[in-house]
């Protein structure tokens, strides 16, 4: 299964994006960004800048729905048609989140008694792939990512740090999606699993897959950034940002 | 901010259960308001809330145990039209049998404590018609081995097993029929967090494997999150806050979510 996305075709449409947090408990507001503008194409990697607290962690997730954003539009150009994901059902969300969005992050949420094979091949087996094709290619991108063959039957809740994080971008990168977040997934990687994670992300982006990323350090993907946007806030837009209280 | 999400799109199933403004008091308690709900199928809808918050009553609504004073209930099922709760005693429990499956916190509500743990799946079967011993057994067998019930003990009968084999016995005589619906409420509570453990990984697993439909009554934020794809958060009797579970945990709108949430270990 090599599905390929038409380059150049629009995958992501954002247009005057917000969000906001509302404190209950504090009677306060707080600005996370405001008025994000941008489009993504298919094949496009797109890099979010800014210092800490700039909002880039929170506009992937708003992406992804996530957070519920505020106003503004987020246009996904899926396989089922154009959809706004600021306001889209839950169910299409869910949906969509099952085959053609990915959000990669550097965490694994390994579950009870399921062995590291079966949870890389999940993504494909919810996609409808049959048990053991999925389970080849599980074993296949475990290899890639340097997971030890003899973890590949266990359970990954009782790995170290580091091989759980190949576990998790080996899950998270099996399907190719129509479009990826990335938050951070290069962090405390070792040089092997960061070498064989740009070799996918490149093999995917040549494939057509969309992307927008968060880097704590950039020059891990320079080759693959298209565009970037700077987050943090100028000065004005400070003075605006600060707590109001309501 | 009430921000109003739009109708489904690209879904192209319909609903599996509809409920739409359920209401009911006992007398000056308000337990129900206007409560609504759709699931799809496949799908596991969590109902999060504190005790006294009306999620178990809306649930015991949906196994027809009670009946509201207002509102509606439909499956999409063949053979099964209309509202639900205009279906008699006989209609009501002929569904239930065949059609939805419960399990409850407390095993005495759901088993025969004294019965074998076989005999209390085959019940449920003989409810639905089936005579044939040969088959109850392989049934009630199978179901049991779908539950992670060790088999060698599948004779003995539930007041002699541990709290963990009890919930397994009802998840078994629950999924014996293959319901088109599982109705969970509080399945895990009083277990000791190990074996809350396993049995939230049975569930799960039973969830992929078969695509159940579930709805799933805590008010532990941890079960909830495990299993459910969208949260319902009620308080006193009505909803005030549902979406997907990601978003209820990490952006809760409301101020009594938001307490939720931050009051979790």
């Amino acid at each position: 299964m090599t599905p390929q996305f038409n380059r150049d075709a629009p995958v992501l449409e954002v247009r005057s994006l917000s969000k906001g947090f509302t404190m209950h408990h504090l009677g306060a507001q707080m600005a996370a960004f405001d008025d994000i503008s941008f489009q993504l194409r298919a094949g496009e990697f797109l890099l979010l800048k800014g210092r800490n607290g700039a909002g880039k962690s929170t506009l992937l997730r708003a992406l992804y729905r996530s957070y519920l954003p505020g106003g503004g539009e987020i246009l996904f150009h899926s396989s089922h048609g154009v959809i706004d994901l600021a306001r889209a059902a839950d169910v299409d969300v869910s949906l969509l989140r099952k085959t053609e969005m990915g959000f990669v992050t550097q965490f694994l949420t390994a579950r009870p008694r399921v062995s590291a094979e079966a949870l890389v091949a999940e993504p494909l087996r919810l996609s409808g792939v049959a048990q053991e094709d999925a389970l080849e290619q599980a074993r296949h991108w475990l290899d890639a990512f340097g997971v030890k063959r003899t973890l590949w039957a266990a359970y990954p809740t009782t790995f170290s740090g580091g091989e759980q994080q190949k576990v998790n971008l080996a899950r998270a990168l099996i399907l190719p999606r129509r479009l990826l977040l990335l938050d951070e997934p290069t962090a405390s990687l070792d040089a092997s699993a960061r070498a064989a994670l740009i070799d996918r992300l490149s093999e995917l982006k040549s494939r057509g897959t969309a992307m927008v990323g968060v880097f704590h350090h950039p020059g891990d993907v320079a080759q693959l950034i298209d565009s970037e946007i700077d987050l943090t806030p100028d000065v004005k837009s400070l003075e605006e940002r600060e707590n109001v209280v309501v | 901010m009430t921000l109003t999400l739009d109708a489904p799109r690209f879904v192209e199933t319909k609903p599996l259960l509809t409920a739409r403004n359920l209401s009911k008091s006992y007398g000056d308690v308000q337990a129900l308001r206007d409560v609504s709900a759709t699931v799809y199928p496949g799908e596991v809808l969590g109902i999060v809330g504190e005790s006294g918050s009306g999620k178990s009553t809306f649930l015991r609504c949906l196994n027809l145990e009670e009946t509201p004073d207002a509102g509606s209930y439909s499956l999409d099922l063949p053979d099964v039209q209309g509202n639900l709760f205009d279906l008699d005693r006989y209609g009501r429990r002929m569904l239930c049998a065949t059609r939805i499956g419960i399990v409850y916190q407390n095993p005495h509500l759901g088993l025969l404590m004294g019965h074998s743990s076989s005999g209390n799946v085959a019940e449920r079967l003989l409810v639905a018609g089936e005579r044939r011993f040969e088959v109850l057994r392989d049934k009630a067998r199978n179901a049991l081995d779908a539950s992670e019930f060790p088999l060698d003990r599948m004779d003995a009968p539930p007041i002699e097993l541990s709290g963990g084999m009890q919930q397994r016995v009802q998840l078994a005589k629950a999924i014996a029929l293959e319901p088109a619906l599982l109705l969970l409420d509080e399945p895990t509570t009083g277990l000791d967090v190990s074996v809350q453990a396993l049995v939230l990984d049975t569930l799960k697993r039973l969830q992929q494997e078969r695509r159940i439909t579930m709805v799933i009554v805590s008010h532990d934020l941890g079960v909830i999150r495990t299993l459910s794809d969208r949260v319902m958060v009620m308080r006193r009797g009505a909803v005030v806050e549902e979406g997907l579970a990601d978003q209820v945990f990490q952006d809760p709108q409301h101020s009594y979510t938001q307490q939720l949430v931050h009051a979790k270990l």
